[in-house]
């Protein structure tokens, strides 16, 4: 299926949710409104005509006044790719987990939330994955101050 | 013993002492030369084990150490370890933890004194010499035990329970298997098992009958569990438990258990010869050869030899199996198999003979 | 088999420092007896900021970062970042390079492949195999060493090119190499695959399914063992792979169920063959040019973003690149696969032995380097 056509589905089941569309460029995206992101995405999941059953890529970009999640789905039965993004506020970044969709988003949003802080909800499991347990801050944030000791070593 | 005694009367006014201090000289100069043998045969089997191991792998081995193909590496490598440090861990039993090596050690050493080199050359005669070695063998179960529960280590505790279960299980049908030759021989005397195989290759229990023949095979396959060769080296797979029981000892203390692991793959070896291959006779019927021209230990141990050789030969080219399978193998097939064997022979002793 | 494990557990730690969890990964036992209960990993240990640092180096100053991931794999690595920055550029390379980068990346393959069939036999307690496949990887070292000077890390692929050509004489190598490699697969096959214990030990363990395979995101080898044949050089081609000849091999369960450790390590040795399909024609038509040709003076890309994704031995490498318009980048984000693979572990190893662990760990084909990053 095209991109135009996935948009265009997209556009049709979930209307107002779809915050913004962009086709053009090495890749094409949609912005998701973020309290809608696991009915999204589960509609892409089970959805006959898009099936998208593998999600590729699952992290969290910093953009200085928000941070968008991106979803990378691809469908290993029709060939096909789409890109989600949600936005969210640096402040108290909130998001719905997609574990129950893909089991692979499990550690991936242990890992955004390792990075950057963002809090799944309805996330069996949400720890520290890469950093130790007692790591303080967001490492992946822009303005992560790496510190200067971690429990009295030098770093 | 008695050549050793016979040797040791050369020396001037020996036959004035008393006959316990010469029967203590005798003991003390067998187990000199047994602890010798055991030492130097550790060595040439480590080196050997590193050539042959190197030559089925594409490489050379050790090629520096003394000039000519590395001869003296095995020598290198025991002085690197007694002058290592000891460690004991804090937490260890440390009783318990020094005496394991030791008792592991004793099993092997004392296996030797009823092995029959040749005709004379055997520290001790036993009337029951097969059933002591058997006896002894079980010992080092005691120190594997000893050794992964003094350690205090998960690994070393899981090495220790592997090993007893598997020595524990692998010697039901070696025994049995044992009982083959025992039954036509008729005695539990090593020198008498040999003896009666005397007189040429179609001779040995490997080819006298179908049942033995077999039985060779499963002791063999047994005697490698019972020494924790691969592919049934479970009490250590480095892979999964790391070193298994002896994950913690460093030094003399590994050495003793490195000593011992030696030591027993050339007892067992050195079983299988007796039993089954005819011991220091020579394969060849009449006197052509062997008798007067090639002594008797040297046949023992190229026989021995050869038996190791194969025992390497599967440890290095064998994946190692898994614990359910190994007591598979040991119950279902080996110990029926074997006890089959056993009913055979003893169909053929009553109705053939 | 049902084990009941109402009893008292035993919590056996794994790891970091264990000689083969392929590197510093913990397990978390629950073990009964020789019994595992449940095996949770615990990754992290070798985190190193990769996507940090990228975002504080320019373009080309990635692409030695990308190299230390999969660092049995590099050729590889750094070829997705590459490929995925050209896309991002809209850089076209000439036949010539594309050529070699093919060529470079399926000896790599092949490299990588042995390691791993090798250190499997390891796991297996079979010493004699993985010093085998090292006396094969070596000369496959030597070829890289010739061309790029390094052994592991090469930094070859440049954005827009490659960072030498390669001498003359390396295509009659390449090609002395793998009539020489390709007999020897059935050698490994004789001493490790279709050994009885081997086979024993692995044909039933680990079983991942088609479904959950997909569902938990694991690609490549081990996708392709679970018996679905998805590989990014069929399905998505790059760098002119559909103009190659070869097969897609998939797991059949010919010793147990589809999808076990036995399958995704067969799977390995077969594409290892499929390889050598590969630089068999890719060498044959190597036309001659300027390797250099598309670098450009000064990476800066348009702002903008993209992702791109190649195969690499352990599965899908993908690159999720966001350009700010400057000369560096401004986000990063890898997808491993050894990363997502290691996330269906827990699901797979639940009920097996200790000894299956070291096969489940090692039939995923693990390295560290790239889950931590």
């Amino acid at each position: 299926m095209k991109s135009e056509e996935i948009t265009a589905l997209l556009g049709e089941k979930f209307g107002e949710k779809v915050l913004e569309t962009r086709l053009d460029g090495a890749s094409t995206w949609s912005v998701i409104e973020p309290t809608a992101i696991r009915e999204v995405c589960g509609f892409f999941r089970s959805d006959e005509r898009l099936s998208m059953d593998h999600l590729e890529l699952l992290g969290g970009v910093d953009y200085k006044d928000r941070i968008e999640v991106v979803y990378v789905l691809y469908s290993m039965k029709h060939r096909h790719r789409h890109i989600l993004k949600c936005r969210l506020s640096r402040e108290d970044p909130r998001l719905q987990s997609v574990e129950s969709v893909w089991k692979v988003a499990d550690w991936h949003e242990r890992e955004t939330y390792d990075m950057f802080g963002v809090a799944f909800e309805g996330h069996p499991n949400l720890r520290r994955i890469l950093c130790p347990d007692d790591w303080e801050g967001y490492p992946l944030r822009r303005d992560y101050k790496a510190p200067k000791e971690y429990l009295g070593m030098p770093v | 013993m008695q050549s050793i005694a016979d040797f040791l009367s050369i020396i001037p006014y020996y036959d004035q002492f008393s006959g316990l201090f010469q029967n203590l000289v005798v003991m003390l100069a067998s187990s000199v030369i047994v602890l010798g043998f055991i030492a130097l045969l550790a060595m040439f089997l480590v080196y050997l084990e590193r050539k042959v191991s190197a030559h089925m792998q594409d490489r050379l081995g050790p090629m520096y150490v003394g000039g000519w193909h590395g001869w003296a590496q095995s020598i290198a490598d025991s002085l690197k370890l007694l002058l290592k440090e000891d460690i004991i861990p804090a937490e260890a039993d440390k009783l318990l933890f020094k005496m394991a090596p030791v008792i592991v050690f004793v099993a092997a050493f004392a296996s030797f004194v009823v092995l029959p080199f040749g005709a004379s050359s055997i520290v001790s005669d036993l009337n029951i010499g097969i059933l002591y070695i058997v006896a002894v063998t079980g010992l080092a179960v005691v120190g594997i035990i000893m050794a992964g529960w003094a350690s205090n280590n998960k690994y070393a505790l899981y090495g220790g329970m592997r090993g007893a279960a598997q020595i524990v299980s692998y010697e039901i049908p070696a025994a049995i298997s044992i009982m083959t030759v025992i039954i036509p021989v008729g005695s539990l005397s090593m020198v008498d098992i040999v003896t009666a195989q005397e007189g040429g290759i179609h001779n040995w229990f490997l080819f006298r009958n179908p049942f033995t023949f077999l039985a060779f095979f499963v002791y063999f396959i047994c005697s490698l569990a019972e020494v924790n060769r691969t592919p049934f080296d479970m009490p250590e797979a480095e892979s999964e438990l790391v070193a298994g029981y002896h994950i913690e000892y460093s030094g003399m203390r590994f050495a003793f258990f490195f000593l011992a692991e030696y030591a027993n793959m050339f007892v067992v070896a050195a079983i299988a010869s007796t039993l089954f291959l005819g011991g220091w006779t020579s394969p060849l019927p009449g006197a052509w050869l062997g008798g007067p021209m090639v002594p008797g230990p040297v046949v023992f141990a190229l026989k021995a030899l050869l038996l190791i050789f194969v025992q390497m030969w599967l440890r290095w080219s064998l994946p190692r199996l898994r614990v359910d399978q190994l007591m598979h193998v040991c119950w279902k097939v080996m110990l029926p198999a074997s006890l089959c064997l056993v009913l055979g022979v003893g169909y053929l002793a009553v109705f053939w003979n | 088999m049902e084990v009941d494990y109402s009893g008292e557990m035993m919590t056996l730690q794994m790891g970091p420092q264990h000689p083969s969890t392929h590197g510093v990964l913990r397990l978390e036992l629950k073990t009964d007896g020789e019994v595992v209960h449940e095996a949770i990993p615990h990754i992290g240990y070798l985190h190193r900021c990769f996507e940090k640092h990228a975002e504080n180096v320019d373009y080309p100053g990635v692409v030695p970062f990308a190299d230390r991931m999969d660092y049995v794999a590099a050729m590889n690595n750094e070829l997705g970042y590459v490929l995925a920055v050209e896309k991002l550029m809209g850089i076209e390379v000439n036949e010539r390079v594309r050529r070699l980068r093919v060529i470079m990346a399926e000896l790599n393959r092949i490299a990588s492949h042995l390691l791993a069939a090798g250190t499997y036999g390891l796991d297996m307690g079979s010493f004699t195999p993985f010093l085998h496949c090292f006396r094969d990887r070596e000369r496959i070292l030597d070829l890289f060493e010739e061309t790029c000077g390094a052994r592991l890390l090469y930094n070859y692929n440049w954005i827009g090119g490659l960072m030498f050509d390669v001498l003359p004489g390396f295509e009659k190598k390449v090609i002395d190499f793998v009539d020489y490699f390709e007999p020897l697969v059935a050698d490994l096959n004789r001493l490790l695959s279709y050994n009885y214990i081997f086979v024993k030990r692995t044909a039933n363990v680990g079983i991942l399914s088609p479904e959950a395979a997909i569902s938990y995101g694991v690609t490549g080898p081990n996708l392709r063992g679970s018996g679905v044949a998805f590989d990014v050089r069929k399905d998505e081609p790059y760098l002119g792979y559909e103009e190659y000849d070869f097969d897609v091999p998939v797991g059949r369960g010919e010793f147990g169920p589809v999808g076990s450790c036995f399958d995704r390590y067969i799977v390995r040795i077969r594409e290892v063959l499929e390889s050598c399909k590969i630089i068999r024609q890719a060498v044959a038509k190597l036309p001659p040019g300027d390797v250099q040709e598309a670098v450009p003076k000064r990476v800066k890309p348009a702002a903008g973003e993209v992702y791109m994704r190649t195969e690499c031995p352990r599965g899908e490498m993908g690159y999720y690149i966001v350009s700010d318009g400057g000369t560096k980048p401004y986000r990063v984000k890898v997808k491993s696969p050894c990363f997502t693979a290691m996330s269906a572990f827990r699901e797979i190893s639940r009920g097996a032995m200790i000894a299956d662990i070291v096969a489940i760990v090692g039939s995923l084909d693990i390295v560290l380097g790239e889950i931590d990053r």
